[in-house]
Order: structure tokens, then sequence, then C-alpha cells
């Protein structure tokens, strides 16, 4: 009898509930959001003018960052296990070790920019500049509103009024975000950082 | 406070009154007031359009200054394509598509509310720029270098790029919830090939939106970038690259024109069988067709660009998906004549205005067609013709085809029938002023006249034309005229509009005129494509509402309009102080907060 009360409540025509549908298709156009600022990188790459060019990355260093953002998809991967199978301890460690991690992340982001900076590449030194700082400077943002979400769930998901019964759905959608975040840094890590490097 | 002694009642119901639009989710309540707002904006852009012609009427004209004319005719376009097109299809979006798939209301009320205030907030930051040190003066479409800080001094293109940012927003919340509703929400039995037409244009044009706002949102920031923060994307002198700008722009630029288009050809899929008493001639195919314009729609941008120097390959291939273009485009026109053929057709305002759409917007595609050639294109490139094709697709089209749907749609929205005899006079004066104003453009096009110019010498041979289509500009405006007075002696009668006053088959006629805020007292099943017309002896198969019908509606909620009211400020903040960002971050906050915690049932 519940069950069945609980079926007509969630009842939707495609049998995906309306909110994780709409984060699939928002995903859809972030593709669209990222592949411009993409091209636009490619478009101006090897036309700059002055300055430093992609010898200016530390190729270690955003390598560890990487490493830190594939670890913190992992332990969503775990958030998101926790989640469904009532392990709600495990979720929360895990919402706040990827929530930490995507804080790590922001923090090499940081730093990187900023060192960037000292040696003397700016918004304006040249194309190079303005579409590496614009492309990953959204990711970071992306990051960034990533980490505000997740730390969202897991207050709501600690309070008593909060996201209840339907956790496992909350928190599998905000893993479809955090998942794309990565992708999008793999695959810009691969372009920007990685094939430069050979 | 004279009206404190008699009555303070009334002026609390006034405010509650207020207070209920405010704070409404109800998707019938949101998409009246998109209607209302769009409506104002193609008043006041038309009147920058009069302004215009009467500019041109005559050799050397004085009315408006250089400056003047250049904001005139941009914030013309950019009215009437983000303010005054877009929403009245969201409007008819929002009044049906619960209506046609038999939901109780869109998948998202609340976020449905928030799309329509951001619109408002968006749209009243770009059109402020009248009066805050002048409006946008580079074309609709701001082709760099021309929008560099150097060349466009004032504000008005950073109020470009926060306005049509914010716009965008606006477009994108509200094209997500539209193609969840319609993907997810449909009634029992309502499977996709049993849609209505409409639903599946808007369904198409939410997706060309979804896909295609991100593309301008990135070249829009990069402007933004270019003009306040010392980056280069666009100009020449330092390594940037102005066609960039018109790759993003026009990717983005060409499937909007599907987006204004779409809904219109939905619009006429509707009203044709239902005044020819005819199902439909091809659904699928005209469904196919729909969808594949969306999908191609993407693959033409660069028909925009053959005077740029792409190359032979690019322009030959450019070339040709436009041309490819058509063909879905002729299917849908072949199936809306067949279905008239052989119908018994009923000669309403709402079918003149439908039959007119057909005809005048095959003329803007065949001179579209003919763009379509590098060689033709080059010709007429930034000439009237481009102008004359234009405007027969936009106004001939998807004009003609908003007012067949408001003849069509008013009397379920209101209970109300527009008078036919007004409707046709504003019809014929309409078509006529269209014509006059519209045709003679070709000739002057070829004959040489240049877009964008805010005067011209006598002696090229262009003044008889300009006259002619000045005058079809105030024939316009005439018949314009003439429908605001039909709808303002429409609404001082009383309601007497049954449920299906047009004996139509879509489930949106299933409901009283005006329908309840639960749009359906019993969600009706669905059988086929056309549910009213399957089982036409028992009338409209709706069952009786049960005893003591109790249907939960969401709450009314004001948080969309706080959030709103934060990203306008974010808006204000970046054409003016940095602070103000931060306040309205901190409102944005607090809206998304109170958004999150508050009931929803
Ligand atoms: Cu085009």
């Amino acid at each position: 009898m519940s069950a069945a009360t609980h079926e007509t409540e969630h009842h939707t025509s495609l049998g995906v509930d309306n909110r994780k549908l709409l984060m699939w298709i928002f995903l859809a156009s972030e593709c669209l959001f990222f592949g411009s600022l993409l091209s636009t990188y490619l478009i101006f790459k090897g036309e700059s003018l002055s300055g430093p060019g992609t010898d200016i990355f530390a190729f270690e260093i955003t390598s560890i960052s990487t490493f830190v953002l594939l670890m913190s998809s992992l332990s969503m991967v775990l958030a998101v296990y926790g989640a469904q199978h009532g392990q709600l301890g495990l979720m929360k460690l895990m919402l706040l070790c990827t929530i930490l991690l995507g804080l790590v992340f922001l923090g090499f982001q940081v730093y990187e920019f900023k060192t960037f900076a000292s040696e003397g590449l700016t918004l304006s030194t040249n194309q190079f500049g303005a579409s590496f700082y614009i492309l990953t400077g959204f990711h970071g943002c992306h990051v960034g509103v990533g980490v505000l979400y997740l730390s969202s769930l897991l207050i709501s998901s600690v309070r008593r009024n909060g996201i209840g019964k339907e956790t496992p759905l909350y928190i599998d959608i905000g893993g479809l975000y955090w998942h794309f975040v990565d992708i999008v840094w793999i695959v810009l890590f691969t372009v920007v950082y990685l094939i430069p490097a050979y | 406070m004279a009206t404190a002694t008699d009555g303070v009642g009334t002026v609390q119901a006034e405010q509650s009154k207020v207070w209920e639009w405010l704070t409404t989710v109800d998707h019938k309540k949101i998409g009246t007031m998109y209607g209302i707002t769009g409506f104002t904006y193609f008043l006041i852009s038309g009147l920058t359009a009069l302004a215009i012609r009467t500019q041109l009427a005559v050799p050397n004209g004085n009315v408006l200054s250089a400056e003047l004319y250049n904001q005139f005719f941009t914030m013309h376009a950019l009215m009437m394509i983000f303010l005054a097109i877009m929403p009245m299809g969201a409007s008819f979006f929002n009044y049906f598509i619960p209506l046609q798939i038999g939901a109780r209301d869109v998948a998202f009320p609340r976020l449905n509310a928030l799309s329509y205030w951001v619109f408002l907030s968006g749209s009243l930051i770009l059109f402020s720029s009248f009066f805050l040190g002048g409006a946008p003066d580079a074309g609709w479409f701001a082709y760099a270098p021309l929008t560099d800080a150097k060349y466009s001094v004032g504000s008005g293109l950073d109020f470009y790029c926060v306005g049509l940012i914010i716009l965008g927003l606006s477009s994108l919340m509200a094209s997500l919830n539209f193609a969840v509703t319609i993907l997810n929400m449909r009634a029992p039995g309502m499977t996709m090939m049993r849609l209505p037409v409409y639903m599946w244009m808007t369904l198409v044009v939410s997706f060309l939106l979804i896909l295609s706002l991100p593309i301008v949102t990135v070249a829009l920031v990069m402007l933004y970038f270019d003009r306040n923060f010392t980056t280069n994307f666009f100009t020449p002198e330092t390594g940037g690259d102005p066609i960039l700008w018109q790759h993003l722009f026009w990717l983005f630029g060409h499937p909007e024109v599907y987006v204004l288009i779409l809904p219109s050809m939905g619009i006429v899929s509707e009203v044709i069988p239902v005044f020819s008493r005819k199902p439909l001639f091809g659904y699928a195919a005209i469904v196919f067709a729909g969808a594949s314009i969306g999908v191609l729609g993407f693959g033409v941008w660069a028909h925009h660009m053959f005077t740029t120097g792409l190359g032979t390959v690019p322009a030959l291939v450019f070339s040709a998906t436009t041309m490819g273009i058509g063909v879905p485009t002729g299917v849908k026109i072949f199936n809306w004549l067949s279905t008239m053929y052989g119908g018994s057709i009923r000669f309403t305002t709402s079918m003149y205005f439908a039959v007119a759409f057909i005809a005048m917007f095959t003329i803007g595609g065949i001179s579209g067609v003919m763009h379509a050639s590098p060689a033709v294109d080059s010709q007429h490139q930034d000439t009237y013709f481009v102008v004359a094709h234009i405007h027969y697709v936009l106004f001939g089209g998807a004009i003609m085809g908003i007012f067949s749907g408001i003849f069509y749609w008013w009397p379920k929205m209101t209970g109300r029938f527009l008078s036919e005899i007004s409707g046709k006079w504003s019809f014929w004066v309409m078509f006529a002023g269209m014509n006059l104003t519209f045709f003679p453009m070709h000739f002057l096009g070829v004959s040489g006249m240049p877009r964008r110019i805010y005067t011209y010498d006598e002696g090229f041979g262009w003044d008889d034309w300009n006259m002619v289509a000045t005058i079809g500009s105030y024939l316009i405006g005439v018949s314009i005229l003439i429908f605001l007075i039909n709808v303002f002696r429409t609404m001082r009668q009383p309601a007497t509009a049954p449920d299906n006053p047009w004996d139509a088959p879509t489930l949106e006629w299933a409901t009283s005129s005006p329908p309840p805020e639960h749009d359906f007292d019993v969600v009706p099943e669905v059988h086929s494509s056309m549910p009213l017309w399957t089982n036409r002896e028992m009338g409209i198969v709706t069952p009786e509402a049960p005893e003591g019908l109790h249907i939960h509606l969401p709450p009314s909620s004001y948080m969309p309009l706080i959030l709103a009211i934060g990203v306008g400020l974010i808006g204000v903040g970046l054409l003016s102080h940095l602070a103000l960002v931060g306040i309205g971050v901190a409102i944005s906050t607090y809206g998304v907060w109170g958004w999150s915690i508050e009931p929803t049932d």
C-alpha cells in the first residue's frame, strides 16, 4: 500500500525524477559553455604576440591538484553509495571529504594564478593569458559553486527538517554535477596542460 | 490617507491582490505576466521602428540624430527579439504546456516564477540604457571591433552584455523547466507521438535555447571583459579576432531565428486543422521536420559570414546546409496546405492570420534560400534586401503566428471572444501595412540602399519606395491600435465563452474557459493525438469531478522575487559600482537559502 502511494507521488512520464532530468539537461548546456571557452582557447593558441606562453605551466603542481580533484570524485561516489544504502555516516563523511578536496583544488588554483601573475601573465598580457584565465577561471567558479552546493546538502542532511527521505536523490543529483565538473577538468588538463608538454 | 476612512478592507484587498501576483507560482498567471510585459515592449519597440521610418521617409530626414538613430535600430531589434517575441512565445508556452499535456502545472513552479522575474529585471536593465547615457548602438549582433571600448565610448555596450546575459539566464531556466515538463509530466496515455505539434515545437525551441545560450553567454562575457578588464579577445591590433565574435554570436544567432519562428509554426499547426475541420496532414512528418530544423539549425551559422572570407570549402558547405534546411521547412508548408485542401474551412480571424503566416513566411523563406548562395549573398550583404527578408520571416512569420494564437486562445485565457469584425479589420490593415512596408525594401536593397544608414541623399532612386515603406509602417501602427481597442472593448464584455468554442481537438479545450487554478478537475486519459475528436459524440471526454475534490497546489512564494532582485542588483553593480554586486550576491544568497528551506507542500 505504501509502495503504491509512493509510486503515484513520483510518477513521471520517463520514469526519471524531474530534478534529476533537469540536472542532466542543464549539464548538456554546460557542455556547450565549456566547449565555447575551450574553442576560444584553442583558436588563440600559439597566437601570442608577447609575454609568457604555455611554458609557464608548472606541470607537477597541476598534476597534484588534478589528482586531488580525481580523488574527490571517488569520495563523491562513496557518498552516493552511502546515501543509497542507508549508511548516512559514510555519506556525511564522504561529502565532507569531497568538499575539502574541492577546497584544496581551489587553493592550488589560487596559488597557480598568483604565481603566473607574478611571472607576468595577466588578462591583458596576451591572448593566451586572457583565454587561459577565463577558461580555467570559469572552471574554478564551477568547483566553487559545487563546494557550496555539496556543503548545503551536507548541512541539510544533518538538520532534522532537512531533505529527509529524499536524501539519496539529492546526493545523487549533486554527484552528477560534481562528476561533470571533474570530467571537464580532465578534458581541460589534457588539452591545456598535457598536450603542449609533449 | 483619504481611503482609510471609506474602506481599509478594499485597500487591503488591493494589496493582497498585488501580493498574490508578485508571489504567484501559477503557470497561467506567470504566462499572463509574460504576455503583458512582452506586448508592452512590442509596442515600445514598434514606436522606435515608426521613428526610424519617419526619419527615412524623405531624403535627408532630420527627425533623429545619427546617434539616436543607431540606438533606435539596435534597440528595435533587441527589444523585438528578446523583450517582445520571445516573452510572448514564453507566455503561450507557460499558459498552454500544462494544459495541452494534461498536467496541473509546470515541473518547477517556483523556477518558472524566477524565470519571469529575472526576465523582467534583465529587460529593465537593457531598456534603462536609453536614460542612462545611451542605449547600445552597434546593431543587435554587435560586431567587433566596433564594440571595443575604443570605438563605443559610452556604456551602451556594457548594458548590452549585462542585459543579454541576464535575459539569457532567464531563458535558460525557463527552457529547462519547459523541457522537463513536456518530457516528464504528460497525462496518462499522452505518448510523445500524441503530443500536440505546438508542444513538439516548444520542446525543440527549449533545446535550441538550452544548447545555444551558453555559447553567446561566453561571447558576451568576453566582450564585457574586453571592455572592462583589459582583455583583447576581439581587438585585432593586439592579437584578438573579431571573426571569433561572429562565429560565437551566429552559433547562437541562427538557432535564435528558429527560437522566434518555431513557436509560430506550432501555433499555426494547431489553428489550421481546427478551422479546416480536418486532422493535421502528416503529423509525423511535421514533427520530424520541426526536430530536424532544430538539429540543422546548428550547422548553418556561417551563412551570415560569407563576406568575411571563409574560404571556398566552408562557404560551399554552409551554402549546402542552408539550402538543405529549406527542405524540412518546405515539408511543413506542404503539410499545412494539404491540411486545408478538402477541409471545410472556417475563416475566423485566427485562420486569416494563420494563412497569412504561410504566405508571408514562404516569401521570407525564399529570399532566405537566395542568401544561401554565397555569390548572391555577397551582393545582398548589408543592403535593405536583407531587412526585407528578416521582416518577412519575423513580422510576416513570427508576429502573424502570435496574432493567430492570440485570437485562437483568447476565449480560453479570458472566457471572452475578441470581436471578429474588428479582428478582420486589424488583420487586413496589418497585412496591407506589412507588405507595403517590407516588400519595397527588396527593391531598395537591389538598387543598392545600405542598411543602418540614418539618412540618404536624393537622386539615388530610393525616394519613392522609402515613402511607401513609411506609409506602410504607419498602417501597421493603425492595425495595432485597432487590435488594442478590440482588446479593451472585449474585456468589458461578460465572459460567455464555452469550454471548447472552436471544436478543437487538444486538451486545453477540455477544461473551463478560463481554466480553474488546478487546470483539470480530473487529469484526462489520452488515447490519440486528438483526444477531443476521438469520441466526439460523447463531447469532452473528461470524467465528472469526484465528490469532495481536493487538489493540492504548490504554495505561493516570494523567494523567486527576492532572488531576481538579487540577480538584477548584480547586473546593476556590473554596470555601476562593484559594491552593488556584493549586495546583490548577499540578497541572492538569502533568496537561495530561503528557497531551499521553505516548505513546498
Ligand atoms: Cu541564419
